[in-house]
């Protein structure tokens, strides 16, 4: 089904340069993914710290990462672009304007709103959940999965929200990414360009494929979460 | 892992497990403190004491899931420290006041703690349906844990202890979130199974009838202390202190001077009553007389059915008025005021019959032998 969807719409698109469009699409999903996936791996295990321990400055921790959930990309984009400039701190390494500094810079986005969800998603456990788990002889690793299952259905939702944060930006990709055709052009930048020609058809085409992208990964996501085990009796 | 508690041949130190000098301090405020505690192999020692004492705190410290200082707990004369803590709770097993069962099936959560300790689960299964089927739950073996009822989740969680065979047996008032039925039936299956299997076994509950029935030995904790440790029946009838005394349920507590002792009776001045007691404590000393409600005998005053033998067989004699009836299930507790608050405890069924209301005048007996004195400072 959702095969034919997307034949549909590259048909849609195909007199508006379909070749094209599938090399967007690739690029904005393989940017967005590797950003999440590196956002997950940073996120989760700090976010998991910061649920567990208790140290005099936590809340202030708390706080700065809840405030960087809601860090503008714009924001992100200007410093990411800053730091990346070919005169900046970071010139030397040639990464601007190219697919890894618009992954840099998503990281910089997601990360916060997976670390601050993963923060949320375990402070819903009982928290003598963690202790009936030690006390029953689980190692720390031992403890930690078994927290992280169950707050699973949370930490997805993290997931989710992490991934959504980046599939959708514009400001920060355009800023870094530049977005030039066959480098770093991305659909949410692409939407920018043929709205701004004037190129409403186009712009509606893309925004679809957008919609469809996100759809499409959250669904899967979703079913992940509501499929897990000791849930199939739950829906009844 | 090599395990550093494996029984050796060497003698073994007589306690199984053994607390010294161990404080836990939340805030500025110590909510705990231990001078020494020994647990006895297939001993079971029941923790009591009122709400805010310290009894969960403790049983976590026990659990090392609290951090006391290095050396404060040994396990088999071994110190259970940072590197050994988690050796050592492959030897316990924690059941806490709520199930806490894991989002899986009953049978995962049982095998969880087999798991972690590395047992194959082909060597798993057998014990796991062992202990379901001995804690009656073997027919919701593939049930979402969720989706089980309160009694049947405390069972699960008790299986999911017992299948580990621990050495010693944590458990913080199991049977807290089940109703009364429930919980009786509950209370025979452990009572059975500690039984049974001779686990060493700490049980916190604040029920005292549970502490009697399970407990080898007791302990009162007070203010983060334990107060006094005993056979449950020395406890309830020699408490330590005014604190235990309340707790054990020696509702009538009054002050007084001893003035007389001889041959190990005691007579103590209470608000110009005599009251004689089983005591070996001399003239002079102040005392706080204790009393147990149900030790206390109630008798019409003026009715002509007051047999003078039994009356002086009791020793003690109070007389005074009824100032409040509180009933409680079949019985009614009675308070008289006679100079001092006497409180006694009698069925229904005699309330009724003796016509006591609020403001009768009565006339209470006690034996020499039920009255306990504490001595107190003055």
């Amino acid at each position: 089904m959702i095969g034919s969807l997307v034949d549909g719409v590259q048909q849609l698109l195909a007199g508006l340069g379909g070749a094209d469009l599938v090399e967007i699409t690739l690029l904005s999903l393989g940017v967005s993914g590797i950003a999440t996936a590196i956002s997950l791996l940073i996120g989760l295990p700090l976010g998991t710290w910061l649920a567990l321990s208790r140290f005099r400055s936590r809340g202030l921790v708390l706080s700065v990462v809840n405030t960087g959930m809601a860090l503008p990309p714009v924001v992100v984009g200007l410093f990411v672009a800053f730091l990346l400039w070919r005169s900046g701190p970071l010139g030397d390494l040639g990464l601007i304007y190219s697919p890894s500094a618009m992954v840099i810079a998503e990281v910089v986005i997601a990360t916060p709103v997976i670390l601050g969800l993963t923060v949320a998603a375990l402070g819903q456990l009982d928290p003598r959940l963690r202790l009936q788990l030690m006390g029953l002889g689980a190692s720390r690793w031992q403890t930690v999965w078994w927290l992280w299952r169950e707050a699973r259905l949370p930490l997805l939702a993290a997931l989710m929200a992490g991934f959504g944060s980046v599939i959708s930006e514009v400001g920060a990709a355009m800023m870094v990414g530049g977005n030039i055709l066959h480098q770093t052009r991305v659909l949410t930048t692409a939407i920018v360009v043929e709205v701004g020609r004037g190129e409403f058809e186009k712009a509606v085409g893309l925004g679809i494929v957008l919609l469809t992208l996100a759809f499409v990964v959250n669904g899967i996501l979703t079913w992940a979460q509501q499929r897990g085990p000791g849930r199939q009796d739950a829906s009844r | 892992m090599t395990d550093l508690f494996e029984r050796s041949g060497a003698a073994l130190p007589s306690a199984l497990v053994e607390l010294r000098d161990a404080v836990v301090v939340r805030g500025a405020r110590p909510v705990l403190t231990i001078d020494h505690l020994a647990i006895d192999d297939g001993a079971t020692l029941a923790l009591v004491g009122p709400n805010g004492a310290g009894k969960s705190t403790l049983l976590l410290v026990l659990a090392s899931l609290i951090r006391v200082g290095r050396g404060a707990l040994s396990f088999r004369g071994m110190p259970v420290g940072r590197d050994t803590e988690l050796a050592y709770r492959r030897h316990i097993g924690l059941v806490l006041p709520d199930p806490l069962l894991l989002d899986t099936s009953v049978y995962a959560n049982v095998a969880a703690g087999l798991r972690f300790r590395g047992v194959l689960s082909a060597d798993a299964r057998p014990r796991v349906a062992e202990w379901l089927e001995r804690l009656g739950v073997a027919h919701l073996r593939d049930r979402p844990a969720r989706q089980i009822s309160s009694g049947e989740a405390q069972r699960v969680s008790l299986a999911r202890a017992l299948v580990l065979e621990p050495d010693l047996l944590l458990l913080d008032e199991p049977f807290a979130s089940v109703d009364a039925a429930t919980r009786a039936r509950l209370l025979d299956d452990l009572e059975a199974l500690l039984r049974e299997t001779h686990v060493a076994c700490v049980i916190v509950t604040h029920d005292l009838d549970e502490a009697v029935r399970l407990g080898d030995r007791m302990a009162v904790m007070v203010g983060g202390r334990i107060r006094q440790v005993d056979t449950p029946e020395r406890v309830l009838a020699a408490p330590f202190d005014e604190d235990v005394a309340a707790f054990v349920g020696a509702e009538t507590r009054m002050p007084g001077r001893v003035v007389s002792s001889e041959e190990g009776v005691a007579v103590v001045d209470v608000g110009g009553s005599q009251v004689e007691a089983v005591s070996t404590l001399p003239p002079g000393r102040a005392v706080l007389c204790c009393l147990r409600p149900e030790d206390v005998t109630l008798w019409s005053v003026g009715s002509p059915a007051v047999p003078t033998k039994i009356v002086s067989s009791a020793r003690n004699q109070l007389t005074g008025h009824i100032s409040r009836m509180v009933a409680q299930g079949s019985l009614v507790r009675v308070s008289i005021d006679c100079g001092t608050t006497l409180v006694a405890s009698i069925t229904r069924t005699s309330a009724t019959d003796m016509g006591l209301v609020e403001g009768t005048a009565v006339l209470a007996t006690f034996k020499a032998s039920a009255v306990h004195l504490i001595p107190r400072a003055g």
